[in-house]
């Protein structure tokens, strides 16, 4: 080479061929920017929100648990306890919770209620809102009560109305909106009623069998709470009570919001792979009628590399520019978020923008779009400039070894991502699986397709069906894609319908007829058979009186409790350790029961000592024991010794009365015991007037209506299925733009081929069925495809994951299937207008521009 | 006169299916610094892939092309792009103008590859020198194939290349228009004195050059001196 005329043209010169070729065929690369932006604000949105939301909890902390740290216990605090309890200076403010039921005497109305008596001075931060406003403030110098505002309105109370919880009679003072420490979710079940602290002893319910909590909270604004947790943690477990601080409620919370964050950020990404996929598709039309430019750039002496970097930088710019404006739509679009989630969340959201999102927004953009492109773009290193005097149809074809590398690196990514998503490697990984299968299986499906066609092609159907046919497996047919993307569309917005089945079905009440739907609990030993009369003298039937003895792990085959805490090498559970078991004894299984090892005891005498007990799975395994070892309970003082006789598989998400331990008939009859008594009601009215029977007589006895818990957690569902619709309606429409990108891609090809048979004198009719059926069969076949595919996951998942059957909505078949294919047959018959429209030369020379 | 463009023992094949097919067959020939040459013969007779391999679009099997005293064979696919931004220029018979560029756009870019400042001033003044002087703006697809042509005349001529190959330059084009297209041709060559390859089936255009060609089944027919 000469060096008196060097290659100077450097990066300026790509820019610049890159913004002219860019500039012309911009509309081209359209829909892949919509693409980008709408993959891109999917995960963005919900991203940011879960910052939101992160940041939210963290700075109401305190707010949310109204102290800076509280240490609480369901008995009353053990000597020990208190000692620590003391040596801290004192609580600021005590408080004794549990749930009764509380008669409204004005109108008769009963409601189970959470009640708590708070001390003085609770909370140091926050405020109990309530209606009046200064209600919370001086409901304890009134000596009144403050009741949830939506059992006020529901129940027909007012403020001065008379609230009757066990003997205590109190004037209701203010509505309760907002209180430090209240669980949603759990509010809905049993709402809260605040009392004076003092008037806890006056209710008379604070007994045995009560299941009740004792909380001290403390206000220390300066102190650290990790070194807190350190210094007194291990000796309050030790004690049999709880530390609790403001920061690891917090944590807690937002561990909790993020779990279901994290389905959402998936469901997200989804959406962004299908984006992906619109990308890929996208860029292989672009790229492929860019090669001649390309040919022709390298005949003028461009080299592979400026050639390759001209589109590299146009695909980059695209990415960047699509990343930047998804990821503003996506923090727009979170402001939705805390309005589809009404009711749901801890705290008051006020939005912030966090920049670690921005960033992953805009580079996701810019990346995700230049690794989905990098195959048709390394196509361009491959051109021949020979292709500018003979053009063949491989021009730019690369070696599988660059196929199976690009592969390669996009899975490595996909794992990558969901991995910084999810936090685990074992979750990302069946994530990549299930994405790779699910492609791989819808690919398979066109590819096979085309392959029985070719084979058994209906040779006797009439011209136009046969034209319609082979169309599908043509040259460069867009078959394939068009089936990946309709067939993911559909199989996500279908799963999102059968997993809301499953769920359902899973929470789902048998309305069987002896099917329990009212629980009694705290039911005394000796009032059992006097409500069981009550409720016979009602028409109603006890269908369980189930005994209840309450008692905590003494020692594990031969080592003490204690001692096992010490050991940080165990591998027993801690909640095995410190959990009050409620426990009973019977001499069958029921019906969530079923035998997985060893064989049930169902009575023995009394006085045999070890007693073989049955434990469900769960315990067995967090408590580390099999047949035949020794577990020692402490019954209330007595220790009683005991051999894991029987390992029963148990179906806790039936609402039913299910229990760890349970224990042959002949054994704890004696011991200290409440009991819980089910039955069934035929409708709210019945099941109101045995309420209000049963609490003027039974104070102490809690009624759960299982109706009204299902109403509540159809409610919540519904609620969540709002955002994952949400979520899901990015799905679609990116679908939508996958779909249009690639009937339009395929668009020219058609034109000519459908003005060739115009020529030849075709009816506009036979161009329309011609088309019209192409698209009919790519979109019955994707869209079935991705439902049933679809279905089966749901199926096996509810199966093996669920232990469940359940019945499919008609919805993904009865109108998704429907839906899809006609949008199918529309947007590809949109396409054909202009043919059907106008002269064959005048579409060919508005074509050729 | 020293050798532009020297070709000694050169074949060529291509594979179709499981068949091999020999295109070029012990081709040996040399063309000297402006001199005007054509390449004639009929279809498939081999004439386009004898051009590519002369201005180093495609490998021969074997044999050499020593293109402006440089030895095609040795050098690599980037190298050999530079040699054609320095020293050959082409004209193709479907114009082969970048679709997306604009005709100015279209003839500054061998100038800009080189790193030309002056690209812009140099294109306008070609474009002029073709007569489109007002049509630098227009897009490929709203011009002429006559036009297009002459843009693409501009362009070839843009880095003042030492040989100019031309596939069948009229053959898109009507007979008027052709000929307004070769006598252009034809001008800027002589102006330039830029050695010409003409490869075309018709004899009355390759007539005009100084010597003809002419290859039939792959192998040299006859290599005649037309003008004198």
């Amino acid at each position: 080479m000469s060096s008196n005329q060097k290659m100077t043209a450097g990066a300026a010169w790509l820019f610049k061929m890159a913004w002219r070729d860019f500039k012309a065929s911009a509309g081209k690369l359209s829909l892949f920017m919509v693409s980008i932006v709408l993959g891109v604000a999917a995960i963005v949105s919900i991203q940011s929100f879960g910052e939101t939301l992160k940041d939210n909890i963290a700075l109401q902390s305190k707010a949310l648990m109204g102290a800076d740290y509280k240490i609480d216990s369901d008995n009353a605090l053990t000597e020990d306890a208190l000692q620590i309890v003391d040596s801290l200076g004192g609580a600021d403010a005590e408080e004794i919770s549990f749930a009764s039921m509380a008669l409204f005497p004005k109108n008769g109305a009963t409601k189970l209620l959470q009640v708590r008596g708070i001390s003085e001075g609770f909370p140091f931060y926050g405020e109990i809102e309530t209606q009046p406003e200064n209600a919370g403030r001086n409901y304890a110098k009134r000596n009144g009560a403050l009741v949830d505002a939506t059992v006020m309105l529901q129940l027909g109370i007012e403020v001065g109305d008379t609230v009757k919880i066990g003997e205590a009679r109190l004037p209701v003072v203010g509505e309760l909106k907002n209180l430090p420490g209240s669980n949603a979710v759990f509010s809905a079940i049993a709402p809260p009623v605040v009392i004076p602290y003092s008037y806890v002893e006056q209710t008379g319910l604070v007994q045995l069998g009560s299941r009740i909590d004792y909380e001290y909270y403390f206000k220390a604004p300066q102190a650290d709470m990790q070194l807190l947790e350190d210094r007194i943690g291990d000796r309050l477990d030790a004690a049999e009570a709880d530390l609790d601080t403001h920061t690891s409620t917090s944590d807690r919370l937002g561990r909790r919001y993020e779990n279901f964050g994290k389905f959402l950020n998936l469901v997200g990404f989804v959406a962004l792979l299908l984006g992906c996929v619109g990308i890929a598709s996208a860029t292989t039309i672009y790229i492929r009628e860019k090669l001649r430019s390309v040919a022709v750039l390298k005949c003028l002496g461009a080299t592979r590399k400026q050639a390759f970097l001209i589109y590299l930088i146009q695909i980059a710019a695209i990415g960047l520019l699509g990343g930047i404006l998804g990821t503003a739509i996506g923090l727009l679009l979170q402001q939705l978020f805390p309005v589809l989630l009404e009711g749901l969340l801890p705290v008051d959201v006020k939005i912030t923008w966090s920049a670690p999102v921005i960033a992953m927004g805009i580079f996701i953009g810019m990346f995700m779009s230049v690794l989905f492109a990098l195959y048709p773009l390394l196509s361009t290193l491959y051109v021949s400039p020979l292709q500018t005097l003979r053009f063949t149809e491989d021009a730019g074809s690369q070696s599988r070894s660059t196929a199976i590398l690009v592969s390669g690196i996009i899975l490595l990514f996909i794992f990558l991502f969901s991995l910084w998503l999810l936090g685990d490697w074992k979750y990302a990984l069946a994530f990549l699986g299930g994405i790779v299968v699910t492609f791989s299986i819808l690919a398979g499906i066109a590819r096979l397709f085309m392959r029985v066609l070719r084979r058994y092609f209906p040779t006797s159907w009439s011209f136009t069906s046969r034209q319609s046919l082979r169309n599908l497996f043509r040259p460069r047919n867009q078959t394939v894609v068009l089936i990946l993307a309709i067939g993911v569309g559909s199989f996500l917005i279908s799963t999102l319908y059968f997993t809301k089945d499953m769920l359902l079905a899973q929470a789902n009440l048998d309305s069987s007829a002896q099917q329990a739907n009212m629980i009694l609990l705290d039911v005394q030993r000796d009032q059992m058979p006097l409500v069981a009369q009550t409720l016979r003298a009602n028409n109603l039937t006890p269908l369980d009186e189930v005994p209840i003895v309450t008692m905590r792990v003494h020692s594990i085959n031969g080592r003490d409790v204690a001692d096992i805490k010490t050991d940080t090498t165990t591998q027993i559970s801690r909640w095995i350790l410190n959990h009050e078991f409620r426990t009973t004894y019977r001499d069958s299984l029921i019906g969530s029961e079923s035998l997985k090892e060893g064989s049930f005891t169902p009575r023995i005498e009394d006085g045999t000592e070890p007693v073989p007990v049955s434990v469900s799975d769960n315990f067995a395994q967090d408590a580390v024991v099999a047949i035949g070892d020794r577990v020692t309970f402490n019954v209330q003082g007595r220790l009683l010794e005991t051999t894991i006789g029987s390992i029963r598989l148990v179906d806790w998400s039936r609402l039913q009365l299910n229990f760890s331990v349970v224990f042959p008939a002949g054994v704890l009859e004696q011991a200290p015991q409440f009991g819980v008594i089910t039955t069934q009601v035929p409708n709210s009215e019945v099941s109101a007037a045995i309420q209000r029977i049963l609490v003027k007589d039974y104070a102490n006895v809690s009624i759960l209506d299982l109706r009204q818990v299902l109403n509540v957690i159809e409610d919540l569902l519904t609620k969540i299925s709002y955002i994952i619709n949400f979520m899901a309606f990015f799905s679609i429409l990116i679908g939508i733009i996958v779909l249009l990108g690639a009937v339009r891609t395929s668009k020219h090809q058609r034109i000519r081929e459908s003005v060739l048979l115009r020529t030849m004198g075709a009816k506009s009719k036979q161009i329309l069925r011609i088309q019209g059926l192409e698209y009919l069969y790519l979109g019955l076949l994707g869209a079935l495809s991705g439902i049933l595919l679809s279905l089966i996951g749901s199926l096996l998942l509810a199966y093996f994951a669920f232990d469940t059957t359940f019945i499919p909505s008609w919805v993904p078949f009865g109108i998704l299937l429907p839906g899809i294919t006609l949008l199918v047959v529309i947007i590809g018959l949109a396409n054909s207008r202009s043919v059907i429209g106008s002269s064959p030369l005048e579409v060919l020379r508005k074509e050729a521009r | 006169m020293p050798f532009i463009l020297e070709i000694s023992n050169l074949e060529k094949s291509y594979t179709s299916g499981s068949k091999k097919l020999k295109v070029l067959e012990d081709i040996n020939f040399s063309i000297t610094e402006n001199e005007t040459f054509a390449i004639v013969g009929p279809s498939g007779s081999g004439k386009t892939t004898l051009l590519g391999l002369c201005a180093g679009l495609d490998r021969p099997d074997s044999g050499s092309v020593i293109l402006n005293g440089t030895e095609l064979s040795s050098l690599s696919e980037d190298e050999r792009a530079m040699l054609r931004n320095r020293d050959v220029g082409f004209v193709f018979q479907d114009f082969q103008l970048l679709p997306t560029l604009t005709a100015l756009e279209n003839v500054a870019v061998p100038l800009e590859l080189q790193g030309d400042r002056q690209a812009t001033k140099k294109a306008e003044a070609l474009l002029q020198k073709v007569g489109l002087g007002d049509r630098g703006d227009h897009y490929p697809t709203q011009l002429s194939g006559g036009e297009q042509q002459r843009v693409a005349l501009a362009r070839a001529f843009a880095n003042d290349p030492k040989i100019l190959f031309a596939d069948e330059p009229t053959g898109n084009l009507d007979a008027e228009t052709g000929e307004k297209v070769v006598d252009l041709l034809f001008e800027l060559n002589k102006e330039r004195g830029t050695t010409l390859v003409l490869v075309t089936h018709d004899m009355e255009l390759a007539r005009k050059t100084q010597n003809i060609l002419t290859i039939r089944g792959g192998k040299i027919a006859n290599l005649t001196s037309a003008a004198v």
